[in-house]
């Protein structure tokens, strides 16, 4: 028997639970913004305080930053349903898959991104990153974090039946991640000289769609591998 | 088609298959490579502008060349892999990565040291050789997420999926870090073949280049065929047929 709800209020249906049990363990959310800010105070310290190089270097440290603290947080997405046997009964819905993980992915990037959002023109502001930016950086923030949480989904799903996935999660999506890193530092250095970063953003833009688009199929052929 | 094909998702099949198959590559191979390397390295003339170490471009060519070669080929055999569930596919997967790893570290290294003479640095972070690099770590991601299963059938098949990603990210990886920077030249073989009025390379050294990858692409395709076979035999060692044939072979 197919359900009577349509795609859309199964998928609300969904997030709305996804939201709620991470609310039940805030700290998961809040540690790898925390690792993210720790990370970027790191930087000034190890390179020297010089504005002009602080500058330099923004763009950079605040993405490769975002990224590891993408896969700090990326496990979240599947291990615990993992463990308890939900992720089994969502392969089972009566549903097609890949709807099921999209309200994953939005929901999770949501939760991560957001903060990220809010958080971004503090580390704007503690590496001086130039006025001209700070628009742009966020912008491709908001661009780029969707691919963090689809294409990490993908790794995650391989990886959610090992133990010890998290140095090989890192290994996995790392290389896969550093057209997005080019893109969005080449866009906000070019914000940062006066020149439009149009291109890059547009072809930021372009990743997250395709990602968004392909991820969850990829992503169900990696669980029904992972569940068994 | 497929009525030729379907027989060699059984193991025997392409067991026997590899092994008629081998020395039509490992033979010709071993020649045509050595053929190619005297070639290159002892007879062809000297460049004008690089002198004699240019000539490591005959090792260096056709390693980078076939290391995205046999990504491809890994590609397709995880594809058959995924989609038709062929054992004898997610074999050929792990066959063929470690090869590729090693074509690709081959042309990185040898990349290394023909930069040092030629832009006075071991390594620098031009186009070609990042985008050589992440091609590397791809290689080691499908090895390492294969390895980190304790069932090889599950490993095998996620191995497989990650390739398949990996393939559709190969472009955008390959356009992005070209977009980046470069300092490397363009590739010359697709100058000197497709400007046939005005070659980039003078005949004398494209000839053995050509016979060089030619070379290349035998001896790596005969050490996956012996590969896969490995594997075959590994995998079916309690099976009837492999039994009764390892038995005839070590008489």
């Amino acid at each position: 028997m197919a359900s009577e709800l349509s795609v859309g209020s199964q998928v609300r249906a969904l997030m709305r639970r996804e939201f709620r049990v991470a609310m039940r363990q805030r700290s998961d959310l809040m540690n790898p913004i925390l690792f993210l800010l720790v990370v970027v105070t790191l930087f000034p310290l190890g390179v020297g305080p010089e504005p002009a190089t602080l500058a330099r270097i923004a763009p950079g440290v605040i993405w490769v930053s975002a990224l590891l603290s993408a896969l700090l947080g990326l496990e979240r997405l599947f291990r615990d349903d993992f463990s308890d046997g939900a992720l089994e009964q969502m392969l089972l819905m009566p549903m097609a898959v890949e709807w099921a993980v999209l309200a994953k992915i939005i929901m999770h990037w949501l939760l991560t991104a957001v903060p990220l959002l809010i958080l971004a023109p503090l580390l704007a502001l503690l590496l001086n990153l130039p006025k001209e930016a700070w628009g742009t950086l966020w912008l491709s923030l908001l661009l780029g974090t969707p691919v963090l949480s689809s294409v990490g989904a993908i790794g995650v799903a391989l990886t959610v039946s090992l133990n010890k996935g998290g140095a090989l999660l890192s290994l996995l999506l790392l290389p896969l991640l550093i057209p997005l890193l080019i893109f969005a530092t080449a866009a906000v250095e070019t914000a940062a000289t006066g020149l439009s970063p149009a291109g890059p953003l547009a072809l930021m833009a372009a990743i997250t769609v395709l990602a968004l688009v392909l991820s969850p199929y990829a992503v169900h052929a990696a669980l029904r591998v992972s569940v068994n | 088609m497929w009525r030729w094909l379907h027989p060699y998702a059984k193991p025997e099949a392409t067991y026997r298959l590899n092994k008629k198959l081998l020395p039509w590559f490992a033979i010709p191979g071993v020649v045509i490579l050595t053929i190619g390397m005297i070639w290159g390295l002892a007879f062809a003339p000297p460049d004008y502008q690089q002198g004699e170490s240019y000539r490591i471009i005959f090792v260096h060519v056709p390693s980078a060349f076939w290391a995205m070669g046999f990504y491809m080929g890994m590609a397709i055999a995880a594809l058959s892999a995924v989609v038709w569930q062929i054992r004898t596919a997610e074999w050929a997967i792990l066959a063929i990565a470690p090869v590729g790893a090693v074509l690709t570290l081959i042309s990185l290294f040898t990349g290394a040291v023909w930069g040092k003479p030629m832009w006075g640095t071991w390594w620098e972070w031009d186009a070609r050789l990042t985008a050589q690099l992440i091609l590397f770590f791809l290689y080691l991601g499908v090895m390492a997420l294969y390895a980190a299963f304790e069932d090889e059938r599950t490993g095998a098949k996620a191995a497989g999926i990650l390739a398949l990603i990996g393939v559709i990210n190969i472009p955008i990886i390959h356009y992005s870090v070209y977009w980046w920077n470069t300092l490397h030249q363009q590739s010359t073989i697709t100058q000197a073949i497709t400007r046939f009025e005005k070659p980039s390379m003078a005949p004398e050294m494209l000839w053995p280049l050509l016979v060089s990858i030619l070379g290349f692409l035998l001896v790596s395709s005969a050490l996956v065929i012996l590969r896969l076979n490995n594997e075959i035999l590994k995998r079916e060692v309690r099976r009837p047929w492999a039994q009764t044939l390892l038995l005839k072979e070590n008489r």
